[in-house]
């Protein structure tokens, strides 16, 4: 709560001069009505996440609690020395790049579409909507038994392709496994990527476009040079939001692979950690690791991409 | 130029309802072929010989799998709810403060539910794991619900703040001069106002609730408080090489539906809460 009262370099602040009651007054509202939102998400979050900064500074294991020993930072040095932390960070950061590249992509086509198009648009929205809606638990099951050597229709289907027979096993190696989870992925998410870039489609100016047209500029220019450059605050916010979605990628995995053939994510690591091998101390260091990385993640795309989400919600 | 698009547009628009719905038509087809058909393997997409047998096992409240998967359902729907429900009132305090009132801190709330909503949610799994134990929270729906609100809240604050800053809210004044009471004013101007944006975030937060599952896997152990997409994790029958496929994907389709009437039913405002603000400027 103390953040609270702090006068986060507010420029509000400033532009009140004259302290009026009645501005006192609102600035206390505006506080209390603001307080209970606040407290609780500190209590769901900053609570557990310091927890798991002390319990990470021990050697805890659930099995032998007894046994609970202040080790300092071993734990961090175990995870950062092992070998399988930087493959599994490796692995989250190949499906990140590349879901969100492809969704990008793909995101931008199905938002021209849904732009121009100009009937269904009803039953247009209804079926983008649903690979939103669906629980990504379900999305992987489907996928899964897409790709399933027996009762999957892919290796039918696609048999014409040289590197696909009727008993290739996707998930019997590292790349193809990978490959059908991030289908996965892509199936789920586009639908909210193309929605957002749709939204910023619809901020560009229908004239400027007819006066590039006219101006002689070619179909590719005007995307290059008038649409995209003007969608840039949607195609910002999109990319961000998705990153840092798929950076968390869990449900996929534990569903397709349960991680096998090297497939684990961060967050399936650090769940096995805890759950499945009780190491709660081990796995609190993961879990502060990845808050870490998250974090990092999300300053790099804000600063390298200059993201001003205050700006971009009109926050002003 | 809108004329010779005309072809690719069509294209375009059938691709764009093949990627969508196709995989939702598959599990609907596997849901209908018989559990004998996929032990034997059957790639083909269509059942070889439609049959209601995995519904009728899985909407059978006296066969064991039916049983846990309406408890499932029991649960996900209960603590969806309850989550979605307190969450919208909190955040519909906060938002109504951060679109009206000049305070201070008034962005550092903005950027606390966006640093939130970010959140890595498996890092609450260890801590929540060792203190629900402790406070009596494991394996019960509170103990899924208080979680649920890292994301929820976040995610309500958010879209309730970019629907409340579209409010004339100047109309509540009108409305006094015109003679209503402040109760009046309030009752016939700003609830109607307000009440689409409150709905829309309902039901956004809902999909979450509905969808989430690293904390329902690990914080409950037994179906009395399992969620749905924690239940079909843990169905595997009793051969692990060989999923019971159909059953799976009958439960797969069951808790689509609801979704599916939502999006139906509700489309324009889903897209309108998913977008209004989230790209302006």
């Amino acid at each position: 709560m103390t953040t609270l009262t702090t006068p986060a370099a507010s420029s509000a602040a400033s532009k009140r001069s004259p302290v009026s009651d009645r501005s006192i007054a609102e600035n206390r509202l505006g506080q209390r009505l603001i307080a209970p939102a606040v407290i609780l998400m500190l209590i769901v979050t900053a609570w557990p996440m310091v927890r798991a900064l002390y319990l990470s500074l021990f050697r805890y294991r659930l099995t032998t609690p007894d046994d609970r020993q202040f080790v300092w930072f071993r734990n961090y040095l175990t995870v950062l020395g092992d070998g399988l932390f930087w493959r599994v960070t490796l692995n989250t950061v190949i499906i990140m790049v590349v879901t969100v590249a492809v969704e990008l992509v793909v995101g931008f086509v199905f938002a021209m579409v849904m732009h121009r198009i100009i009937f269904a648009r009803g039953v247009m929205r209804t079926s983008i909507l649903i690979p939103y809606g669906i629980i990504t638990v379900v999305s992987a099951f489907a996928w899964q038994f897409t790709f399933s050597i027996n009762n999957g229709w892919v290796n039918s289907w696609f048999d014409w392709l040289p590197w696909i027979s009727a008993d290739t096993n996707w998930y019997g190696a590292h790349w193809p496994a990978m490959f059908a989870i991030m289908v996965s992925e892509i199936w789920k998410t586009t639908p909210f990527m193309s929605l957002l870039l749709l939204a910023g489609l619809a901020q560009v100016s229908e004239d400027m476009l007819e006066a590039a047209q006219v101006d002689g500029a070619t179909w590719w220019q005007r995307l290059f040079k008038v649409i995209l450059p003007n969608m840039r605050a949607a195609i910002m916010v999109a990319v961000l939001f998705r990153a840092l979605d798929a950076f968390r990628i869990f449900d996929n995995i534990y569903v397709m692979t349960k991680g096998a053939q090297n497939t684990e994510s961060s967050s399936f690591l650090t769940y096995r950690q805890v759950i499945e091998q009780f190491q709660l101390g081990m796995g609190s260091a993961l879990s502060v690791l990845l808050f870490l990385t998250v974090l990092l993640l999300a300053f790099l795309i804000v600063r390298l991409f200059r993201v001003d989400l205050a700006q971009a919600r009109g926050e002003g | 130029m809108r004329q010779r698009m005309g072809a690719l547009h069509w294209t375009g628009f059938a691709v764009i309802l093949v990627w969508c719905l196709l995989p939702v038509a598959w599990i609907v087809s596997l849901s209908f072929k018989s559990l004998n058909e996929t032990t034997v393997g059957s790639p083909q997409f269509l059942p070889k010989d439609p049959t209601w047998a995995n519904y009728k096992v899985l909407l059978n409240w006296n066969d064991p799998a039916g049983h846990d998967f309406m408890r499932a359902l029991i649960n996900s729907f209960g603590i969806a709810i309850i989550a979605t429900f307190l969450s919208v009132i909190f955040a519909t305090l906060a938002a109504y403060a951060i679109a009206r009132l000049e305070f201070r801190g008034k962005r550092l709330v903005l950027s606390m539910a966006l640093a939130i909503a970010m959140f890595p949610v498996v890092s609450l799994v260890g801590p929540l794991f060792d203190m629900w134990r402790t406070f009596h929270l494991f394996n019960t729906w509170p103990g899924l619900i208080i979680p649920y609100m890292t994301f929820t809240l976040p995610l309500a604050i958010w879209t309730l703040a970019a629907f409340f800053r579209e409010i004339p809210w100047e109309m509540e004044q009108a409305a006094q001069v015109d003679g209503a009471t402040s109760w009046q004013a309030f009752r016939k101007v700003i609830v109607p106002l307000a009440a689409p944006g409150v709905f829309t975030a309902a039901i956004l937060t809902f999909f979450f609730a509905w969808n989430e599952f690293v904390l329902a896997i690990s914080l409950t152990s037994t179906t009395g408080s399992r969620t749905v997409p924690a239940q079909m994790s843990f169905f595997v029958g009793p051969d692990p090489f060989n999923p019971p496929y159909t059953q799976l994907a009958t439960a797969s389709v069951i808790v689509t539906i609801p979704v599916i009437v939502i999006v139906l039913l509700f489309q324009r405002r889903i897209v309108a809460g998913l977008t209004s603000g989230a790209v302006k400027g």
